[in-house]
């Protein structure tokens, strides 16, 4: 807490009340250097990151056969392998990180506990349960038709995380609430086994599918979660300032003028949107909402806005860094991007432990 | 020794004496919850043994203990039903007592085999055996479960431990180290082939489905010498309890008194883990349940041994059940049911650190 009433005091000296920069935009000029530079960074790593995504794989590809492919549509076998295999996962984990690190901050910004992650509280895992049960009960095959499942069960377990973060004796302890999201991640993911054990092909196709990855998609799954992604993200945005204020606290947030219950639905609906739609595209990814919030707010300080639109952009780049590593490290094999990013994000949630941050 | 309870008797206790001029004090509620559980544990496992998809009798299924009935009603009830329910007692025992020893030492609830990791990690090393290695008999599982088992509690446990444990970082770190091996899992059995990975999945989750005879006869004896001492050693966990200064202060070696009590309980959830695969969150249920059941001042090995019997029992006749023809595995329904559990507990109990105990000064026994 004591961080964030830091970092919400303006740096610029002579603004009369302590928060009056945190509905407008006060941010001194140093800090609105800072920010930029940042964001500049982020971009140029994701196009960076985009450009490599495209070229390496078991087949790799030099930077100007990327660019003639790219610009060629033509049947030739460069860009085939770019145009249907490369630019549909490089799409895929662009839009998936950008979702599943905002909904992170969503997260943490509305249950006010750092370690607060979709993926970890069983947002995620939720979204799995009820895919896999419109894959089984309802036969559901195809992303337009299980997507909206996603959403229900993203949706309902996102306003169970809400309801018991309120509760007394898991808003003040940030472990418990984490403890309670592994239980029900525990559950829910015991009822998905449950389905899966005796259908043997929902079972076949759900083993790759929770794993988390990116790849074999099409862009098709891309283009269908696009918007809602893209609805998502604008929502986040827009929240920011009255994000800034619910931090600190239900009370002093009234006396801004913010409207309690109408940003936190406003928040669940999009913290359920992105990761419903992330989930139901590559299957549940964890740790990105963790390790990318918190790697910002070392780097841009915890204002909710620069922290929303930074992480759009950070988590596009950890996702497409994980994809990437996971092609290269076990050639000419691949590794799962889900793989790869909880063995990123479980240590991370080490050095914070040990760091000892949690509170 | 002797003299214990002699003078002053705890308020709740009763002493009983034992032959050798002995003498040792039992929670009186404890012990009656104990008595009540077990009779409710032998009537489900006696219902399990005498329902199921094949058509029997009670009265056909109890004539065949005294040596009547068919061959194929022998088969049913001697040789599947009675082991499966023997299994789901005696593993459900060895969690619900290894659950109470760990919860004890660790002085914290949540201080059991499945947040520290030691569930996952048999589970990770059990789909080694069986996906990687490739010579997957009884034995080889076995011996990977235990060994994932133990390097995973060993690493969430150093990585956990600074001046002693708390609550928090065992949790977090449990549950990353966790989060880390089911992404490996998932990993392994995606690689495996369809055959493979059925045979891992089934096995995965903690399953009495296939279980017989010959598995079981470690299980018994393991559980047979250990069990006594882990009820004998009650007492240094009640001063364990006490915390470190206290419990050193009244005379407790700690080092031995942990590493001792701490032994007991790796051994009976280990060799669970072998028999029936990796039983999430009954370790962790049982000495919960047991406890708010006893109303005792600490976790009591006695009420959580039979509760976690009683659980398991009932659990298995759930899997058995529920789908019917269809068999669950075990281990899903008690993960299901735990895993809910515990999210209740941790969201409506009142949190540790408001639910101080309440101090009971014991009352001199007036006249003896």
């Amino acid at each position: 807490m004591k961080n964030h009433i830091q970092g919400l005091a303006p740096d610029d000296v002579g603004v009369p009340s302590p928060f009056a920069g945190v509905l407008r935009g006060s941010v001194s000029r140093r800090r609105r250097l800072r920010i930029a530079s940042a964001l500049v960074v982020g971009v140029v790593a994701v196009i960076f990151l985009a450009l490599l995504s495209l070229a390496v794989g078991s087949k790799d590809l030099g930077l100007n056969e990327v660019w003639t492919g790219l610009l060629a549509a033509d049947g030739s076998r460069e860009s085939i392998i770019i145009w249907q295999l490369r630019m549909p996962r490089t799409a895929l984990a662009i839009i998936v990180g950008a979702a599943l690190a905002v909904a992170g901050v969503l997260m943490q910004a509305l249950t006010r506990n750092p370690l607060a992650e979709p993926g970890l509280l069983g947002v995620n895992a939720g979204a799995a349960f009820s895919v896999v049960l419109a894959l089984s009960v309802f036969g559901a095959t195809t992303i337009d038709e299980y997507l909206w499942f996603a959403f229900l069960g993203a949706g309902a377990a996102a306003c169970f995380v809400y309801v018991i973060s309120a509760r007394r004796s898991l808003a003040s302890d940030h472990a418990r609430l984490v403890l309670a999201g592994a239980a029900l991640t525990a559950s829910l993911g015991a009822c998905t086994a449950i389905i899966t054990m005796f259908d043997a092909d929902t079972f076949n196709s759900y083993r790759f599918w929770v794993i988390g990855s990116v790849a074999d998609r099409g862009i098709d799954t891309a283009l269908y979660i696009l918007p809602f992604v893209a609805v998502g993200l604008i929502a986040a945005f827009v929240s920011g300032p009255s994000l800034n204020a619910l931090a600190l606290g239900d009370e002093q947030a009234k006396a801004l003028g913010v409207r309690l219950s109408l940003v936190r639905v406003i928040a669940m609906s999009t913290i359920t949107l992105l990761c419903g739609a992330a989930t139901a595209a590559v299957g549940p990814i964890a740790f990105v909402g963790l390790v990318v919030p918190h790697l910002l707010r070392l780097i841009v300080g915890v204002d909710q806005r620069t922290l929303l639109v930074t992480s759009a952009v950070a988590g596009p780049v950890l996702v497409l860094a994980a994809d990437i590593v996971g092609r290269i490290i076990q050639r000419p094999g691949e590794l799962e991007v889900g793989i790869v990013t909880a063995f990123v994000g479980a240590p991370a949630l080490i050095v914070i432990l040990l760091r000892g941050r949690t509170r | 020794m002797s003299r214990i309870g002699e003078r002053f008797l705890p308020h709740g206790y009763a002493r009983l004496t034992l032959p050798a001029g002995r003498a040792i004090l039992l929670h009186r509620r404890s012990a009656i919850v104990a008595v009540v559980l077990v009779i409710v544990t032998f009537g489900v496992a006696a219902l399990t043994i005498s329902t199921g998809a094949y058509e029997l009798s009670p009265a056909g299924a109890l004539r065949v203990f005294f040596g009547e009935g068919s061959t194929l009603d022998r088969f049913i009830v001697i040789d599947q039903r009675l082991p499966r329910a023997t299994a789901a007692l005696l593993v459900g025992a060895s969690l619900g007592a290894s659950g109470a020893i760990f919860q004890s030492v660790s002085r914290n609830p949540l201080g059991s085999p499945d947040i520290i990791g030691f569930t996952t990690g048999a589970a990770t090393g059990g789909l080694v055996v069986i996906l990687l290695v490739g010579t997957s008999t009884a034995a080889t599982i076995m011996v990977g479960t235990i060994l994932g088992g133990f390097a995973t509690a060993a690493v969430v446990l150093a990585i956990a431990f600074r001046r002693g444990l708390t609550g928090d970082r065992l949790v977090l770190a449990g549950i990353a180290v966790a989060a880390m091996l089911a992404a490996s899992n998932d990993y392994l059995i995606s690689r495996a082939s369809i055959e493979d990975a059925e045979a891992a999945k089934a096995w995965q989750y903690g399953s009495l489905n296939a279980i017989s005879w010959p598995p079981l006869v470690p299980l018994a004896i393991v559980l047979v010498v250990v069990l006594p001492a882990a009820l004998l050693v009650t007492r240094q966990l009640r001063v364990l309890e006490l915390g470190d200064d206290a419990a050193a202060g009244v005379g407790l070696n700690l080092t031995r008194a942990r590493t001792f009590t701490l032994a007991i309980g790796v051994c009976l959830a280990a060799i669970a883990v072998a028999t029936a695969g990796p039983i999430g969150f009954l370790a962790l249920a049982a000495p919960q349940l047991a406890r708010s059941l006893a109303r005792s001042p600490g976790v009591t090995v006695l009420a959580s041994t039979v509760m976690g019997s009683l659980i398991l029992v009932v659990a298995d006749l759930v899997a058995q059940r529920l789908l019917s023809p269809f068999q669950i595995p075990v281990g899903l329904v008690t993960s299901a049911l735990g895993g809910a559990y515990l999210v209740w507990m941790l969201t409506f109990a009142p949190s540790p650190q408001r639910r101080r105990p309440r101090l009971r000064i014991p009352r001199p026994k007036i006249g003896s």
